[in-house]
């Protein structure tokens, strides 16, 4: 018996391997074929031309632009949010406002995507000007989207700090908001950044909304209503028609984004043991 | 001079009458001792002091507590009555921060700010704690590190680091060794030429060895009162008599 429970969980090892292998094998040939520097900081992308260019730096900054808009987006409302629902919401309201969070997450991201292109891209077209379509577009959405993962980890965080830290800096006379604020939020910072590395683990391999409302240029873009165009979007776009070395910078385009996840995957573990051995 | 004035007070958790008719006053620059049996309502008084029975849900208080003769429970700030009434609690709470942060905290909650201010007065409240000497190399080390007597010392100290007039101990020496709660005990007569320190406690010796006057709780009533060494030589009260006799409790 078990063997069995060994066979199951070494199923998820095996799937990551056979992933990683996939990845590196029909994506490294091309980054090698390309030359490491012309792929990763070449800012022409053009694998039609004759000659074609390959190069991913747009889409690299793409996706750091468009993570770091719903970080800057997402991040505030969703701590904010864990805080009234962990100290603050009354139970009634509580009842409400938690399924809500999670039904957030629990949303399609296509679904976000039209929400987007039919509510966040008009408005945007209306009130900056553009074509709505942009990177402006893109951090909006993708900051709600992120919204159920920090909320959630926030919030049990922020619950698990012990109560006697609250009681005490009420009996030196501070207010209930100070208390939360200086006390309890940054006793629970640890577990709070790794709702939020989770986040933007979530943002930058978002696809299907991203693709909707981003415009897709491949372009460093110079002002928040611009078009952008992320590693993912670069993928899926061209993947269907893609042949040759042009699929093979695409899968390589794969394993750049490989990378960056792998190294938040690791920073959260950072955070982890760090916040383990400081109790 | 009367501090607290209790005035037929009585508290209710929900439907539970924890306190029953409590009359008491506590002297100025006195050590008020609060003994009985466990579930007496000792903690809870105490507590009612500061007010931190707001916090517990259905908690209903009525009857009279004066601070200086000012309604605790009227217009007074509850803020401003925490800030005068400091809190040791039975577990040392030191927050999850620096020595000095944790002491600098009180202080800059009530608006300190500049540096010099803040340093002058985490060293004297370390210091009139009695353990500057220990921590003063380790100020930006955190306070988690410390023993569990060093922590309860601190605590004392971020208490008297908003300089209240009164000090709550609630059994603030009931998790520690011997020889911290010599030193915690020592510590409180010092303080008591500055502050007024009002202490429940388990421990009948403690109260023996430091406290100036003495109230005896049994089920949410206030059997007697009186001078220490009155209560524990010579008790008007039977039930006084068998409880530091050692008979129940």
């Amino acid at each position: 018996m078990q063997g069995v429970f060994f066979l199951t969980a070494i199923t998820s090892i095996a799937a990551v391997a056979l992933i990683c292998i996939f990845l590196f094998y029909n994506g490294v040939p091309a980054i090698a074929e390309i030359g490491f520097f012309d792929f990763v900081g070449g800012q022409q992308w053009a694998p039609t031309n004759q000659p074609p260019s390959y190069g991913i730096f747009c889409m690299i900054v793409g996706s750091i632009y468009v993570t770091a808009g719903a970080i800057i987006i997402g991040v505030p409302i969703g701590i904010l949010t864990a805080v009234f629902l962990a100290r603050f919401c009354p139970a009634p309201l509580y009842k409400i406002i938690k399924p809500a969070t999670e039904l957030l997450a629990g949303i399609p991201s296509i679904v976000y995507g039209f929400f987007g292109l039919m509510v966040v891209v008009p408005f945007i077209r209306d009130t900056f000007g553009g074509n709505g379509s942009s990177l402006l577009a893109a951090s909006v959405v993708l900051g709600i989207m992120i919204l159920p993962t920090i909320i959630g980890v926030s919030e049990s965080a922020i619950r698990a700090v012990p109560e006697p830290y609250y009681e005490g800096s009420l009996a030196l006379g501070a207010t209930r908001e100070r208390s939360v604020f200086r006390v309890m939020l940054p006793a629970s910072k640890s577990g709070i950044l790794a709702g939020v590395v989770l986040g933007i683990g979530r943002a930058i391999g978002e696809t299907m909304a991203v693709i909707l409302i981003a415009g897709n240029q491949v372009q460093i873009p110079t002002s928040l209503t611009e078009g952008v165009r992320t590693l993912t979007a670069n993928i899926v776009l061209e993947m269907g028609y893609s042949t040759g070395l042009h699929r093979q910078a695409l899968i390589a385009t794969g394993v750049v984004l490989f990378v960056f996840i792998l190294l938040i995957t690791l920073s959260m573990q950072a955070i982890k043991s760090r916040s383990e051995k400081n109790g | 001079m009367d501090k607290f004035t209790i005035k037929n007070m009585n508290l209710y958790y929900g439907k539970f009458h924890a306190l029953k008719d409590v009359n008491l006053s506590m002297q100025e620059n006195k050590i008020t001792a609060f003994i009985g049996p466990s579930g007496c309502g000792k903690s809870t008084l105490l507590k009612s002091l500061n007010r931190m029975n707001d916090l517990v849900e259905g908690c209903k208080i009525t009857g009279d507590i004066r601070l200086d003769n000012e309604d605790i429970y009227g217009n007074m700030d509850v803020n401003i009555l925490r800030k005068r009434v400091g809190m040791v609690f039975q577990k040392a709470n030191p927050f999850p921060m620096s020595v000095y942060d944790n002491i600098a905290y009180g202080p800059r909650t009530h608006g300190i700010r500049k540096k010099s201010e803040l340093d002058e007065i985490v060293e004297s409240s370390l210091r009139d704690a009695a353990i500057w000497d220990e921590l003063k190399d380790r100020l930006k080390k955190s306070a988690l590190g410390l023993s569990g007597g060093q922590q309860q010392r601190l605590c004392i100290a971020r208490a008297l680091a908003v300089k209240p007039e009164v000090l709550l101990m609630d059994e603030a020496t009931s998790a520690l060794d011997p020889i911290s709660t010599g030193k915690i005990e020592e510590l409180c007569l010092k303080l008591k030429d500055q502050y007024t320190i009002i202490m429940v406690t388990h421990n009948m010796q403690q109260a023996l060895r430091i406290a100036d006057y003495t109230a005896f709780f049994l089920l949410g009533e206030m059997i007697e009162y009186d001078k220490t060494d009155q209560i524990f030589s010579n008790p008007k009260e039977k039930k006084t008599e068998e409880y530091i006799t050692g008979r129940f409790g």
